[in-house]
């Protein structure tokens, strides 16, 4: 395949950036999107320019570090991370745009790296339970309804990426705040802190410059995990439940 | 230059600092034995952590619970990535929950065992003891593992072992644990306990007066190398498997750390013991960058074939029955599909090197799953199998209900690592190297869901008990001098290294060295390795090392975010790691777990160990790049699990 890319790029935080566009030939369907993406590299380094920077690790949809906006869709047209989308979903002479995540708390580092440590930020005030190595009872000590057990485990599949603010028109964090918030919440070992928990996290979450959620639902559409977006709902019932318990 | 193969024996390893007495009472005295530091003087200890996985992300927040001042580094941009968040099967520990005769003995024993005999019995055991622990410790972190309908955890059995000890969180193991790391490790940096510094790489270690007291890192963003100075200095960061440039490690998985740290004397033992996996997705061309394992649980009901005749290039389903090679089933019949990795791997090899391996370039196998359709009907195998066969779809665009998978062996896990004692400390004092970066307790062959239990057992138990000692008996009174000669000097040798690859200009990227590196380490120092081959690599591995300080290309400048300039300095230290590799894959003149020499081998054909020669550990101390390095021997001693050699005909 031979393709068109316009690519972001930008030197570094502070440095206006454009859009640059170049042409790669002799792309495999077999490729994976970032595979492609290497071929530009390897032409562009020996070519004496700098090859475009973009976050990966992983490559098998798991770690959450890539993160690119394609054609308009953050992780491109399939469901799924930017890793696991391959290049037999595009047509021979496509055009292709690629962006970085687009959002106020995500600040571009370089081409099409952001800085999402605002995501560490949201779990540090309180995506935790606190339980200090060597006070745990024994395993069983407590058992977990499997339909509590399953639910916290489809919210604790988020990885982290950041598709849903970049997704959403308002740069909004919720669907991944409430996918923490709903995982260690519905758990008994969650319960003493509940409350804290959820008005920590949404107060950090909005010093943090994420946007409001006006449940346009583009982010559940955008998770690669498939994390729900009824999960807004619940953080939201979470957190007034909270408002009314801490104020008692 | 000297002759990197005439290397000398020195000293054996005198101590493993293993007490004595019955193996199940040792941990427990070991931990009497120790100094302890004062809870109040502990905020005056700062620990090094390098890497945020689940070793390293365990050990973190654990000193900082106990009052320790940690300072934490990874090179993600958050240390929810470290590539631990991968695992997928399970994690092992001995709670007999399912009642099925398995105890800490039972486990110890399959481990030894599964290692082929060249682990540390007391280690094995303290891991076996601990396994307990972790599990309670991960649920009370709100880790959700998968329960049955009464609201308890569920178990799977896994390769190997005759008992059901595997807890599991679907096929994201890994994820969750590491996620339960990492929240406790949120905790300590919210309280202020744990200084984190993400996107930054430890390019070299600093000793002075011959203690561990510090590291040089590099800020990726703005390229800026800086110094960091602590009482002890704990290495959490991984394997080495990216040595063989495609493995299912992640991208950005180096050898830097602990290569750096054994360049400044920390002893690196059994560096050739490598785990290939066999159920992996086959390359589809030179683009490939990395693998994708799929569990092994798929050999519980895929039937493993290639065809009989060579060149055979007939779509599977044209294949009649008669023409297939069953050659697992046929060359094993007791285990058929589920004989250990090292066997399915190296089989896999063999029918492939015949010229009968199907799919692009012949490099790969069938795993057909039509019987077991036509056994338990689609709907048991979706149930059973769905998410891996759709990520399988999603990979190779093939349907794996109509048409069989296609597999092959990748390099997945590196046993061998910095040498540790029985408190996990490297042969520099202050040095701590724990999980894959150390090689205590696999010995030749890990075992399938024994990383995770490893890697939270020394991170959780094992160093927050063992660095106490070591920080009462050294408690560093006087800073560290930034003019101190050693410093000065390990931050001179990094910077002239990078602005040494920045000036080269050459017309090679630090990709197309990395991956000729690794194809020649696959191709003699991977699942079968002969003298022969070894020294072919041994003597070409310099002449790369030549070419490459000669051709490197590195754009951009070193104070800025390079990834170019990343990838290259990693570069440099699997081009000298993979000599070490390649000296001790030709040293150890014997088979074991996954090092296979062919001269060693049983009159079958299997790995033939010899244990009058090489029952013990490798370590081997560095010299100068090029220059023969020296072998210390760690004698093992078998009190409890006698050596036996290994048959699955």
């Amino acid at each position: 395949m031979k393709l068109t890319l316009r690519v972001w790029r930008q030197q570094n935080a502070e440095a206006p950036g454009a859009m640059a566009t170049y042409e790669v030939d002799g792309i495999s369907q077999d490729m994976s999107f970032l595979e492609m993406l290497d071929t530009l590299n390897e032409e562009l380094i020996l070519s004496g320019d700098e090859p475009v920077a973009f976050d990966h690790d992983c490559r098998e949809g798991i770690c959450g570090a890539c993160s690119l906006v394609i054609n308009g869709d953050a992780h491109g047209p399939e469901r799924t991370t930017t890793c696991q989308l391959h290049m037999r979903s595009f047509d021979d002479g496509d055009t292709i745009d690629i962006e970085p995540w687009r959002a106020s708390a995500f600040p571009v580092v370089k081409d099409l790296v952001v800085d999402r440590s605002s995501f560490d930020r949201i779990i540090q005030a309180g995506g935790y339970i606190s339980a200090p190595t060597g006070t745990a009872p024994d395993a069983h000590a407590t058992p977990v309804p499997k339909p509590d057990a399953d639910s916290a485990f489809e919210h604790a599949e988020c990885i982290g990426c950041g598709a849903c603010v970049a997704a959403c028109p308002n740069g909004s964090a919720m669907l991944f705040t409430s996918a923490k918030v709903n995982h260690l919440g519905v758990l008994p070992q969650g319960a003493p802190e509940r409350e804290t928990r959820v008005l920590d996290m949404v107060a950090t979450m909005d010093d943090e410059g994420f946007g409001g959620c006006t449940l346009t639902g583009e982010c559940a559409t955008a998770c690669p995990k498939g994390i729900p977006l009824p999960s807004i709902t619940a953080m939201n019932k979470e957190w007034l439940r909270a408002t009314r318990k801490v104020h008692r | 230059m000297s002759d990197y193969t005439n290397y000398r024996t020195g000293d054996p390893v005198a101590d493993a600092k293993a007490p004595s007495g019955p193996v199940a009472e040792r941990w427990d005295t070991r931990r009497f034995e120790a100094k302890l530091v004062n809870p109040a003087n502990r905020r005056k200890h700062t620990v090094i952590v390098v890497g945020t996985g689940l070793a390293g992300g365990s050990a973190g927040a654990t000193l900082a619970e106990q009052g320790y001042h940690v300072v934490q580094f990874c090179f993600q941009d958050s240390p929810r990535r470290a590539h631990s968040v991968a695992a997928q099967g399970g994690i092992n520990a001995a709670k007999n929950y399912r009642n099925d005769g398995d105890s800490v003995h039972r486990l110890f024993y399959d481990t030894v065992k599964g290692g082929d005999f060249r682990a540390r019995e007391s280690n094995v055991h303290r891991l076996a003891q601990i396994s307990v622990e972790i599990i309670d410790q991960c649920v009370a972190q709100g880790v959700p593992f998968a329960r049955e309908y009464g609201g308890l955890l569920d178990n799977r059995s896994f390769g190997g072992v005759q008992v059901s000890r595997t807890f599991y969180a679907r096929g994201q193991t890994g994820q969750q644990l590491l996620l339960g790391a990492y929240q406790a490790l949120s905790r300590q940096i919210a309280a202020g306990n744990v200084e984190l510094h993400a996107r930054t790489e430890m390019l070299d270690l600093i000793v002075v007066d011959g203690k561990a007291r510090g590291i040089v890192a590099r800020d990726l963003v703005t390229g800026k190398t800086d110094t960091y100075f602590a009482d002890a200095v704990v290495l959490a960061s991984g394997g080495y498997g990216n040595v063989f440039y495609l493995s299912t490690n992640a991208m950005n998985s180096n050898a830097t750390a602990i290569w750096r740290a054994h360049r400044r004397g920390a002893w690196f033992a059994n560096p050739c013991f490598t785990q290939i996996h066999p159920t992996c997705i086959p390359r589809t061309g030179d683009h490939q960058s990395k693998l994708t394992l799929m569990s092994e649980s798929l050999r519980n009901d895929g039937r493993i074939w290639v065809p009989k005749a060579k060149g055979d290039d007939r779509p599977a389903n044209r294949i009649p029955e008669d023409e297939r090679d069953y050659y697992l089933e046929r060359i094993y019949p007791a285990f058929g599909n589920l004989v250990p990795r090292d066997i399915a791997s190296r089989a896999a090899k063999n029918v492939c090197d015949e010229g009968r391996g199907v799919g692009p370039g012949g490099q790969g196998v069938y795993l057909d799953f039509a019987d077991a359709i036509a056994r338990m009907g689609r709907r048991a195998v979706e149930e059973k199998y769905g998410n891996l066969f759709d990520m399988y779809a999603r990979i190779t665009a093939e349907d794996p209900y109509e048409t069989p998978m296609r597999i092959y062996p990748a390099v997945h896990y590196t046993m061998g690592g910095l040498w540790v004692d029985y408190d996990l400390q490297t042969t520099i004092p202050g040095l701590f190297a724990i999980g894959e970066a150390n090689f205590s307790d696999h010995g030749a062959n890990r075992l399938g869901a024994s990383a995770l239990m490893q890697g939270l057992a020394d991170g959780y138990f094992v160093l927050p008990s063992t660095i106490n000692d070591y920080l009462a008996r050294n408690p560093h009174t006087e800073e560290i001098d930034a003019g101190h000669p050693a410093v000065t000097e390990a931050v001179a040798e990094t910077e002239d290294r990078l602005n040494l690859l920045l000036a080269v200009d050459g017309d090679r990227t630090p990709d197309s060295f990395h991956r000729e590196i690794g194809e020649l380490m696959w191709e003699f120092c991977g699942m079968a390795r002969t003298e022969e081959g070894l020294r072919r690599a041994l003597d070409r591995i310099p002449q790369i090392r030549e070419e490459f300080w000669r051709r490197i290309k590195v754009p951009g400048k070193g104070e800025q975010f390079n990834q170019s300039l990343e990838k290259a300095n990693r570069v440099v230290d699997y081009l000298e790691l993979a000599e070490l590799m390649c000296l001790d894959a030709l040293h150890r003149a014997e088979s074991c777990g996954g090092h296979f020499r062919e001269e060693s081998q049983t009159p079958d054909g299997e790995a033939a160990r010899r244990d009058e020669e090489f029952s013990y550990a490798a370590a081997w101390e560095f010299s100068a790049t090029g220059d023969a390095p020296v072998l210390h021997k760690e004698d093992l001693v078998f009190e409890y699990v006698h050596p036996t050699q290994r048959s699955y005909a």
